[in-house]
């Protein structure tokens, strides 16, 4: 503990000796362990409590784990008792199955002696819990509901609308980095005037444009309008600069045609810059929200994120559903985090771009 | 940007051989007739040819819906065709700002309106100033001289990737009435409140939830910033024994304006779209309480009962107004630093 914590309060330069702790040390140290337990505190919460039963969500004060108390089945009774620890008037502890509770004193049985009824005050006994985790609340929407539906779409919409992105995307940055023409500005200026145009502000004429086109109720509905995204043009236009020129001419005297230029050179040479589109792609998708709730009406076309949100409307008690739906919605962006967040941090932090 | 190659070990790249063989394939089909139109076009004719796709979507998904949201916003009726739809010309707009008082959105004709601006003005004020003063002070704490700087930095980060919906849920789970915060208070002997339930507290906490899920990424890009102020102006303050407080107001500060603003303007625009994890969150309740701009034209487009697409385009232009006012000034500012930069 001792070394564990002189590693982690270490400050760089003094080596844990030399000067003291000036103020704005701790706070920086209030600030972050605040920040670590702020921003995962509530997922962790949420993962925990989504292995809970409906009787261990409903337990106030809330426990971290989740438990359950124990039951058993005694000869004489039909449903099962609960068991408890039961301080016994003589001192000494013994595990007894409540019968019934009539005000603050407790009937109990002995479950290998059902015959003698045993009265326990109720501040002397405490439940026998062990912990359980309660997998039904995964495996229960999966049957019950159309979460596997609902899922496919979701991973649909997400891939299909990434490849797309990737191809459409590279395809004009490229024509606008590698080429002279006339209208580059314009088109520049066309691709920066979309960025000032969020949904919000054209919903209405856009979903009378998806349902004119037959898309209304379609997954395509979902995934066309967000594959050409201005972010996307940028990030692989900014990279393909820094491409030379030279290879492209060098290519075009091979009597390389420009597909060929644009797939075998160009391409393979952004790939970087690719893998970030990709995986902006990939999040953005995967949490879009407001669009497929326009566009999806039909319940067995809903994405996970439009699913979860409607149930969680419906199923307005069935907390143990809900939670465990929101940690399935929340594994893949999590798996991100966890493998890709740099990619995403430098791409961020170098672009200045959402 | 920086380039991220990562060197793959050579089984991977077998894989991802095997895998892109029929995409290969494809692609080389696709050659021989676009080889074709190279002929016909030629060279820098190509060009249009890589844009196309792009512009074509844009086109049909982006400019024509601008075009046509203006048409929307003059007709009236329920039929969401616009073959269907009459002529009123300003009729919508009138209605929208038919008002006694401006100050009091029950005395407008569109009270529901008139409620969702001024919901996501507050909104806008306290969640923009209380957002970018924590993201600037993150920034500042992880600028200092950590260990596994990049782990605190993707703690504070770690949020802006979960969608609205998680975000929305993962809240309303902790704020209900037998949830975490209500027991945390009730161990320290406090109050509990039914957080979702009451007005105030509603609003009070769609801004911190709000808060929480995006504040990393502003603090990111402060944290650049940051980053990018030369380190041999520090040491020149430390070597005249410039004190802590006085370095960062003459050198810190100063220096990262030009971030600032940006991320101030990045944040105004993203806070007057709020919609989803509130949404979520609260419905837009209690009441009207948390009923922001973009829900309201939501609900007035699609799914309330009197329906009214009209107005809600009407509405839309109206906020889309406001956005380009902001990203225009946002390009201005990024068009004065980059200048700064070159020379």
């Amino acid at each position: 503990m001792g070394a564990a914590a002189r590693f982690i309060f270490r400050r760089r330069g003094s080596n844990g000796r030399g000067k003291g702790w000036h103020w704005t040390d701790i706070v920086t140290w209030v600030w972050l362990v605040c920040g670590l337990l702020i921003m995962f505190g509530p997922a962790v919460w949420l993962g925990f409590s989504s292995f809970k039963t409906p009787a261990a969500l409903a337990e106030f004060p809330p426990t971290i784990l989740p438990y359950v108390t124990q039951e058993v089945r005694v000869e004489g009774y039909d449903k099962p008792l609960a068991l408890y620890e039961a301080t016994l008037e003589g001192g000494g502890t013994r595990v007894l199955a409540e019968v019934r509770r009539i005000g603050i004193v407790s009937q109990m049985v002995d479950p290998n002696a059902p015959g003698e009824i045993i009265k326990v005050n109720i501040a002397d006994r405490a439940p026998v819990r062990t912990m359980s985790f309660a997998t039904e609340n995964y495996t229960q929407p999966f049957v019950q509901f159309d979460f596997v539906q609902y899922l496919w779409n979701s991973v649909f919409v997400t891939v299909m609308a990434t490849l797309i992105t990737l191809v459409v995307n590279s395809m004009a940055a490229f024509a606008l980095s590698k080429y002279e023409f006339r209208g580059r500005s314009v088109a520049m200026l066309i691709i920066l005037a979309t960025l000032m145009v969020p949904l919000s502000v054209i919903m209405v004429p856009l979903y009378s444009i998806i349902s004119t086109i037959g898309l209304f109720n379609n997954l395509w509905g979902v995934i066309l309008p967000t594959v050409a995204t201005p972010t996307g043009v940028f990030i692989l236009r900014q990279y393909m600069l820094t491409i030379p020129d030279e290879l492209i001419d060098a290519a075009r005297m091979d009597k390389a045609s420009e597909w060929q230029i644009y797939w075998r050179i160009v391409l393979p040479l952004a790939a970087p810059a690719l893998a970030v589109l990709a995986i902006f792609s990939v999040v953005w998708r995967w949490n879009d929200f407001l669009w497929p709730l326009i566009v999806l009406s039909r319940r067995e076309l809903y994405t996970l994120q439009v699913g979860l949100s409607i149930y969680a409307g419906e199923l307005n008690v069935q907390w143990h559903f809900i939670l465990a739906m929101t940690v399935v919605t929340m594994i893949p962006v999590v798996l991100v985090f966890i493998f890709l967040q740099r990619f995403i941090t430098t791409g961020i932090a170098g672009a200045g771009l959402k | 940007m920086t380039p991220i190659a990562s060197s793959s070990p050579a089984s991977n790249r077998r894989l991802g051989s095997i895998l892109f063989v029929p995409v290969q394939f494809v692609m080389t089909l696709i050659d021989a007739p676009l080889r074709a139109l190279q002929k016909l076009t030629g060279i820098s004719g190509m060009a249009m040819f890589f844009l196309a796709p792009n512009m074509l979507i844009f086109g049909i998904f982006v400019l024509l819906p601008l075009a046509i949201n203006f048409v929307y916003s003059m007709t009236g009726g329920t039929a969401f065709f616009l073959a269907d739809r009459t002529f009123i010309g300003f009729d919508q707009y009138s209605r929208l700002f038919e008002c006694g008082n401006y100050l009091d959105p029950l005395s407008c004709q569109e009270d529901a309106f008139w409620t969702a601006v001024g919901n996501t003005a507050w909104f806008v004020v306290l969640q923009v100033t209380l957002m970018i003063l924590m993201a600037l002070g993150t920034a500042l704490i992880l600028n200092r001289d950590l260990r596994a700087r990049s782990f605190w930095r993707a703690v504070f980060f770690f949020p802006v990737l979960l969608s609205p919906v998680v975000v929305g849920l993962i809240w309303k789970w902790i704020l209900q009435r037998q949830g975490l915060l209500n027991f945390a208070l009730f161990e320290m002997g406090l109050e509990p409140h039914n957080w979702l339930t009451d007005r105030t507290w509603a609003f009070a906490a769609a801004v911190a939830v709000s808060i929480w899920a995006h504040m990393g990424f502003y603090a990111l890009i402060l944290l650049a910033g940051l980053q990018a102020i030369p380190k041999d102006l520090y040491e020149a303050a430390e070597m005249d024994g410039t004190k802590a407080a006085r370095v960062f107001w003459r050198i810190t500060l100063p220096l990262l304006a030009p971030n600032l603003l940006v991320v101030v303007v990045l944040a105004l625009i993203k806070a007057v779209q709020v919609f989803d994890e509130v949404y979520v969150l609260t419905g837009g309740g209690p009441g009207t309480s948390t009923m922001f701009l973009t829900q309201y034209i939501y609900e007035t487009g699609f799914a309330s009962q009197l329906r009214n697409p009209g107005l809600a385009a009407a509405a839309s232009i109206l906020m889309g107004l406001v956005l380009v006012v902001l990203t225009l000034f946002q390009l201005g500012i990024g068009r004065r630093t980059e200048g700064k930069r070159k020379r």
